[in-house]
């Protein structure tokens, strides 16, 4: 489960909004408590895949991966999950996100439409299926 | 030394859920080690077959990336930093294949045609138009290539391109139901051409009486944007799959044999190709031909409805698209199942590392054992059926042996032969006799080679003969009365 304040999804929101028409992207940070997570603060990422494709791909850098890994240990904080946009497409986990996701991680994705941030979902990869397979994940807002 | 590794979440599961280990080593290629020691699981995630680290996998010490600095020989001092960091990547879903690209607006007498399309909301005048502007090539127009013509063309494709070498023979009306009893001796591209036109005049067909080889298949896929793959056999899946993902193109294979049927969504863009799927074929001659083997006539309508779905959903966009699944379908059972399929990084073609780069180096015949098939037939002697004719006819001592399945036997008898399965030549040997020539026969002449081969592996000494082209020719040559199958 990832508990998540009303207000930080507003955040995520509000990026998907600015990178559009292209994806945005960027790392929640929080605790860890077993499985279940909660989300202390998030931080936009600078999308680095190419600039063409970026209507439809999201790369975060090792490196841009190395800095909020720091940021967060400075933090005493974790990297608990990662958002991304998809514009003018619904907020279904893609096969690309699939193959290229981590475990354990939140993976929220919100859909953008004409520029309007609209539905969002939270996946997670399953265990039960090795992690090859993303299950929705349970989420908990706040205002 | 004794260095601090740190461990991203994501990896944690392997490391007892710490965060921070303290691990021993005077190099990173020593650190990992340790780790590897230490925390047998983490293995599994961060190392391939090779032992090495995988690429995803970064390694930092203290804000550098070894990649940078020496590698694996990188030296670390007490208290250095370690950090093991995956990269991260995503994207939407895959929207239309064709991107903005549109069709002309819709005519009122498209509207109508197209009617019960546009009243989807998943494809709508939007779709349809991409329809009106898509390019699709079917490569292979038998079995599977009829119905993905078919619904393609009704469903308002702009432009299908069929390519195909092979003549309409009586034998594929049974299930190639594009083609009619009229249309028997003529080229399979004509005959589609002919059935396009008349289920829906507004497609523009493209057609290519030839074999797709390495040499045009470049320059023929690089003109449309999808490639549904209707062949039937490896050689040329692999090259539709290596063209496919040199060009950026989803490859919509179907595949089929007796009862059972796949279809899956090659796209290496999005996801695994084929031979990330099945990196070799299997040994030339272990899978028989649907010529060989038979197929329920239904099957390829089935599997190739499968195939056009999948192509009109690329096209409109939306949807789950096949991609990184493959459906399997048993027809006598009534059943489906669906296996995931995931990318190969060590994939030659569209891996990290890719080695085919270009499809004019590479030999398909080899990697298919095509030739080295073709040098094992070439060492069965073989007997022209007229030449078995007339020695029968001087009355010569002739054993002949018919290895046909029972079913086939059923069909028709072949004169004066003795029956005998492959299987048991082995122990049966001693049936024969040494002093007389022996003479298998099957339908076409490749089994009777296999029969050969097993019996003289067996240690037989007579001496024994491969009837050419089998119970075909035998028909084609001496005796029309024996039927043809």
């Amino acid at each position: 489960m990832l508990e998540i304040s009303e207000k930080l999804l507003g955040e995520i929101r509000l990026e998907s909004e600015k990178a559009y028409p292209n994806e945005c992207c960027g790392f929640i940070f929080g605790k860890m408590n077993g499985t279940d997570k909660s989300a202390v603060s998030v931080l936009p990422n600078e999308n680095k895949s190419e600039q063409s494709e970026q209507y439809h791909r999201f790369v975060i850098t090792a490196n841009d991966m190395m800095s909020a890994e720091l940021y967060a240990r400075r933090k005493k904080l974790d990297i608990v999950g990662i958002y991304h946009s998809h514009p003018d497409c619904p907020a279904i986990p893609s096969e690309y996100d699939r193959s290229h996701a981590l475990a354990v991680y939140s993976y929220i994705i919100v859909s953008c439409r004409n520029g309007k941030a609209a539905e969002y979902t939270n996946h997670i990869l399953d265990p039960k299926t090795n992690y090859t397979k993303f299950i929705a994940e349970e989420i908990k807002t706040w205002q | 030394m004794a260095v601090t590794v740190l461990i991203p979440t994501t990896l944690r599961m392997f490391t007892g859920h710490k965060s921070e280990l303290t691990l021993d080593g005077a190099t990173i290629g020593e650190v990992i080690k340790s780790l590897s020691d230490e925390y047998p699981e983490t293995k599994k995630v961060l190392f391939g077959g090779d032992g090495k680290l995988r690429d995803f996998v970064n390694v930092f010490v203290g804000e550098n990336n070894i990649r940078d600095l020496n590698g694996y020989d990188t030296p670390v001092k007490d208290g250095d930093e370690v950090m093991l960091i995956p990269a991260i990547a995503g994207g939407s879903p895959v929207e239309s294949v064709l991107g903005e690209r549109l069709g002309d607006k819709l005519t009122n007498s498209e509207i109508k045609r197209y009617s019960r399309h546009l009243l989807l909301k998943e494809i709508g005048v939007k779709g349809q138009r991409r329809l009106k502007g898509a390019k699709v090539l079917i490569v292979g127009m038998g079995g599977l290539g009829t119905p993905l013509a078919q619904y393609l063309a009704a469903a308002g494709v702009g432009t299908l391109g069929l390519i195909d070498f092979d003549e309409v023979e009586e034998s594929n009306l049974q299930r190639q139901v594009i083609h009619g009893s009229r249309d028997i001796g003529r080229p399979k591209v004509a005959s589609a051409k002919d059935s396009i036109k008349q289920i829906n005049p507004l497609v523009k067909v493209e057609t290519y009486n030839e074999r797709l080889t390495k040499d045009n298949a470049l320059d023929l896929i690089g003109q449309y944007d999808i490639v549904a793959d209707a062949s039937d056999n490896y050689q040329t899946r692999y090259l539709v799959n290596d063209a496919c993902v040199l060009l950026g193109k989803p490859d919509v294979f179907g595949a089929m044999y007796q009862f059972e049927g796949q279809a899956a969504v090659y796209y290496a863009k999005e996801g695994p190709c084929y031979r990330c799927m099945y990196p070799a074929p299997p040994p030339a001659g272990l899978v028989p031909s649907c010529a060989m083997g038979g197929v329920v006539g239904v099957l390829p309508g089935i599997i190739g409805t499968v195939q056009a779905n999948e192509v009109i959903k690329l096209i409109v966009g939306g949807g789950e698209p096949l991609v990184g699944r493959l459906v399997l379908f048993d027809a006598w059972k009534m059943k489906w199942r669906q296996l995931n399929i995931c990318k190969d990084p060590r994939c030659p073609i569209c891996g990290e590392k890719p080695t085919i780069t270009d499809l004019e180096e590479y030999d398909y015949e080899d990697f298919c054992g095509i030739k080295a098939k073709e040098e094992e037939e070439a060492e069965v002697e073989g007997i022209e059926p007229k030449e078995l004719k007339r020695r029968l006819d001087a009355g010569e001592k002739i054993t002949i042996i018919d290895v046909r399945e029972p079913h086939e036997r059923a069909i028709a008898k072949f004169p004066n032969a003795i029956i005998i399965p492959i299987g048991q030549l082995d122990r049966r040997q001693d049936e024969l006799d040494p002093d007389a020539d022996t003479v298998f026969v099957c339908k076409e002449g490749k089994r009777s080679i296999l029969a050969v081969r097993t019996l003289l592996e067996a240690g037989y000494k007579g001496a024994a003969y491969n009837l050419k082209g089998g119970t075909n020719a035998w028909s084609r040559d001496v005796d029309s009365s024996f039927p043809q199958y």
